[in-house]
């Protein structure tokens, strides 16, 4: 499996997330520099992503949006603030409406992904800090992410049967 | 895998496969009830009914409080959603993304036979 750990911390509100890629690290960076590549597994599957702005920069700035089944949009924009290529790039990750315009009133999150040789691929390690838990319930109440499955909408959906 | 989680999850699992402890789990997600309204509902103990009652309130499922020399009863879906379960939804996201930067890196490799269709552009 590509995700070799998985930790969370409840404390800190961070996710880190290893995973081993059989490529080189140029290779996964040029995933994150293209858009065009980027938007084949940033949203889930029955919601492609779509990148309008992309500028992998310092102080640059990417938009998409994520077109449900149904059509809606769910935008979404990242402030990069720092970039190390083709090692690392940090940046704010936040919700926009449809016009990709920013919402000021959801959260945002702080990211770092980094990219090392290992094993003769890659080692990614990405991590996603949030600023509150009311933040991490306001990410997960937005639904559009995929099969939220849960235990507990499995308990909720067997109570409403 | 994430013990913690895994071990809550044997823990709802394992408080709802029992078809009373579901009705009174029913029960208590309307409205507070005391142990001893909810004995009265079943034709059993009351003991064996405050055994159903310490199962689902270990697997988070429900809350008590006292009051005088009642126990009252309410259901907490709500305190189920932790930051932990919350977390741990998140990382559901994030390993189908990890899986599919894998697989799409996957696709530049050269393909023995017989070869997967190329990935799709738009």
């Amino acid at each position: 499996m590509p995700v070799t750990a998985f930790t969370t911390d409840p404390d800190t509100l961070t996710l880190t997330i290893t995973a081993q890629f059989a490529a080189p690290v140029e290779r996964v960076w040029e995933l994150y520099a293209d858009p065009r590549q980027l938007e084949q597994v940033w949203g889930p599957p029955g919601y492609p992503a779509t990148f309008v702005e992309h500028d992998l920069s310092a102080g640059g700035r990417m938009t998409y949006y994520m077109t449900a089944p149904d059509g809606e949009r769910y935008g979404g924009w990242w402030q990069i603030s720092e970039v190390d290529a083709p090692r690392r790039f940090t940046f704010e990750d936040g919700f926009a409406d449809p016009d990709l315009r920013p919402l000021a009133d959801m959260p945002v999150s702080h990211n770092v992904y980094s990219f090392e040789p290992a094993d003769g691929g890659t080692r990614a390690v990405f991590t996603s800090t949030y600023s509150s838990a009311e933040a991490l319930q306001q990410v997960l109440d937005m639904g559009v992410e995929e099969g939220a499955t849960s235990a507990i909408n499995q308990i909720d959906g067997f109570l409403a049967a | 895998m994430d013990g913690t989680r895994e071990d809550r999850a044997d823990a709802m699992f394992h408080a709802l496969a029992d078809r009373t402890r579901r009705d009174i789990l029913r029960r208590v997600l309307a409205g507070e009830h005391s142990v001893s309204a909810l004995a009265a509902s079943y034709d059993m103990s009351f003991a064996a009914v405050q055994k159903h009652v310490a199962v689902l309130e270990r697997a988070g499922l429900l809350t008590k409080r006292r009051s005088g020399r009642e126990q009252l009863a309410s259901g907490d879906v709500e305190a189920v959603r932790s930051v932990t379960s919350m977390l741990a939804e998140l990382e559901d996201i994030w390993r189908g993304r990890i899986d599919r930067i894998d697989t799409f890196l996957q696709g530049d490799r050269p393909c023995p036979s017989p070869p997967s269709p190329p990935t799709p552009t738009p």
